[in-house]
């Protein structure tokens, strides 16, 4: 089958979400992708080098510059003429677009899956991941959402894919783009970076986050995040939140810095590969999934072992 | 304006849920149901918007079983003015949920729908732009603050980077995320009151909406476990299994 893979960018480069999403694609048939955006050549002719790439419908258009989905639906919906499958990234903008294609479609859409067990068949997790279904839709055509952390990373480079620019669909005339505060960091994305520290209520301030946690992960070469308790109190900003509906991490080492351990944040980190955990209470939760252990206060020991590494 | 409210029913957040044995699903017989959290704070932001008197009037809407009908007394209880129960057993999958809310939304001419981002059962995040697409408005998915003023209505949305802002034109879907508002609790005469708020039931058949799903569960099933690993004693101990895993030189 012919699949379409919208391609995540930011009218510069291509996002690393798109790469695990290129995989789960290649296992349905070929991979066509979706470069919507205003002034993003360079992005098209990027993604034509992912490997396994066969062709990238490239749409540039003002109407796009902001990947808003009354206009970038319409868009996916006209290209699924010729394709059997859409696929987004399970991020904030392929779950913004998605269902919005679906319902256009008359398909129900197949959210955040973690594996492809056949052409019509997907393994996915509910209820926080506290349980893994396994659905087969009866649907003519695919729309589904992948969880970036179940799949490897297609290789950016070797592919030779043909670039094709495909007129746009118009503004919807119904919403536009006011302003973004997008925090600028020099830290890896927390999604993609291979060590994460992330620090919980027991941190207790947001003054106490960037002076016991930001140490540890510059030491590190860390991204950092955490729970919902340490965003809601204000310590950190929205997009430092790891967990059911925050993001999906699974990093090589998880370090969790006075994290209790609710259902709803292992749902967001149980997949890492090493989970190390420092809390004062030694019944927390997050020990039973912890790899390594270490109770006790965390303002003696995350400065020690920072000072340490 | 009137602001239309879904609300579903769904395993409290609380609680740990159990997978069924034959692997057919999640055991839900006798344990404790609620209304799913966002959609507790999607009513709290209608009720919000009554108060400043933007909104007229708040209508909830519930798909599901009878005792919905519970969850929808708690959105009444909470302020909402009045609700719709559509009576469905079984699964109703969000396409199917979509397709009713936009004939419910036809009757009712809402200008503004508030619906939970997701759902913390099946976690699909799909019912608000799906019903965004089959009524042809924008939508302001995962909103942390909502301001109305004239036709527009703005919407500031947490994203994977932050945070963006995006002005819809009215009438238009916000789907709410965590830290929209803190909903409040139901006071004990407002709970009394609520009771004899007017609650109409109807079926999929009134709207002529097909709820047969279009997704067959083949299986559910536990995660792999994870095995609590060891407890280390000093910071030393862990700076040496931090060099062991390579992320330390």
């Amino acid at each position: 089958m012919k699949t379409l893979v919208l391609v995540e960018h930011d009218n510069a480069c291509v996002k690393d979400a798109t790469l695990h999403t290129v995989t789960a694609a290649a296992a349905l048939g070929e991979v066509h992708l979706l470069v919507a955006g205003q002034g993003c050549a360079a992005v098209a002719d990027e993604a034509a080098k992912i490997a396994g790439v066969a062709k990238v419908h490239l749409a540039d258009d003002a109407a796009y510059a902001h990947q808003l989905p009354e206009n970038v639906a319409p868009l996916v919906v006209a290209l699924m003429a010729d394709h059997e499958a859409f696929l987004a990234s399970a991020t904030t903008t392929g779950k913004n677009i998605a269902p919005r294609v679906a319902a256009l479609l008359d398909v129900m859409q197949i959210s955040d899956i973690i594996a492809v067990d056949g052409p019509d068949s997907f393994t996915r997790p509910i209820y926080a991941g506290n349980a893994i279904a396994k659905v087969k839709t009866s649907d003519k055509k695919l729309v589904i959402t992948v969880r970036g952390t179940a799949f490897d990373k297609a290789a950016a480079s070797g592919g030779s894919g043909t670039v094709e620019t495909v007129p746009g669909t118009g503004d919807s005339g119904i919403a536009s783009f006011v302003g973004a505060e997008i925090a600028a960091s020099e830290r890896p994305e927390l999604t993609s970076a291979r060590v994460i520290v992330s620090g919980g209520r027991g941190v207790g301030s947001g003054e106490n986050y960037h002076k016991i946690i930001d140490p540890l992960a510059d030491k590190l070469g860390a991204a950092t995040g955490a729970s919902r308790a340490a965003v809601d109190a204000g310590f950190v900003p929205n997009d430092y939140q790891v967990g059911q509906t925050g993001k999906i991490v699974a990093p090589d080492v998880y370090i969790a810095v006075g994290i209790s351990g609710a259902i709803q944040h292992l749902a967001g980190m149980k997949d890492s590969k090493t989970i190390i955990a420092i809390n004062k209470d030694e019944d927390a939760p997050i020990f039973q999934v912890a790899d390594i252990g270490l109770v006790g206060d965390l303002f003696q020991i995350v400065p020690e072992l920072t000072a340490k590494l | 304006m009137k602001i239309l409210v879904p609300v579903k029913r769904v395993l409290d957040y609380n609680l740990k849920p159990r997978v069924k044995a034959d692997g057919s699903g999640i055991d839900l017989a006798n344990v404790k149901q609620s209304m799913n959290p966002f959609d507790e704070i999607a009513v709290e932001e209608a009720i919000r918007l009554k108060e400043k008197g933007i909104a007229t009037e708040v209508i909830a809407v519930s798909i599901g079983e009878a005792k919905s009908q519970e969850t929808l007394r708690t959105a009444l209880a909470m302020g909402a003015d009045r609700a719709i129960l559509v009576t469905h057993d079984g699964v109703a999958e969000p396409l199917a949920v979509a397709k009713l809310l936009k004939a419910i939304a036809d009757e009712e001419q809402p200008g503004l729908i508030i619906l939970g981002k997701q759902a913390i059962d099946d976690d699909s995040n799909q019912t608000g732009q799906m019903l965004a697409a089959l009524l042809g408005w924008a939508q302001g998915t995962f909103a942390s603050k909502v301001e109305v003023s004239g036709e527009t209505v703005n919407v500031t949305r947490e994203v994977d980077g932050g945070l963006e802002t995006v002005a819809l034109k009215l009438p238009a879907i916000v789907t709410t995320d965590l830290r929209l508002n803190e909903p409040r609790y139901a006071s004990l005469p407002n709970i009394m009151k609520a009771k004899s708020k007017p609650l109409a039931t109807k079926a999929p058949g009134d709207y002529g909406v097909d709820m047969t799903p279009r997704l067959t569960t083949l299986n559910v099933s536990e995660p792999p476990k994870r095995q609590a690993g060891i407890k280390v004693a000093s910071v030393d101990e862990l700076v040496t299994k931090l060099k062991a895993l390579g992320v330390a030189a």
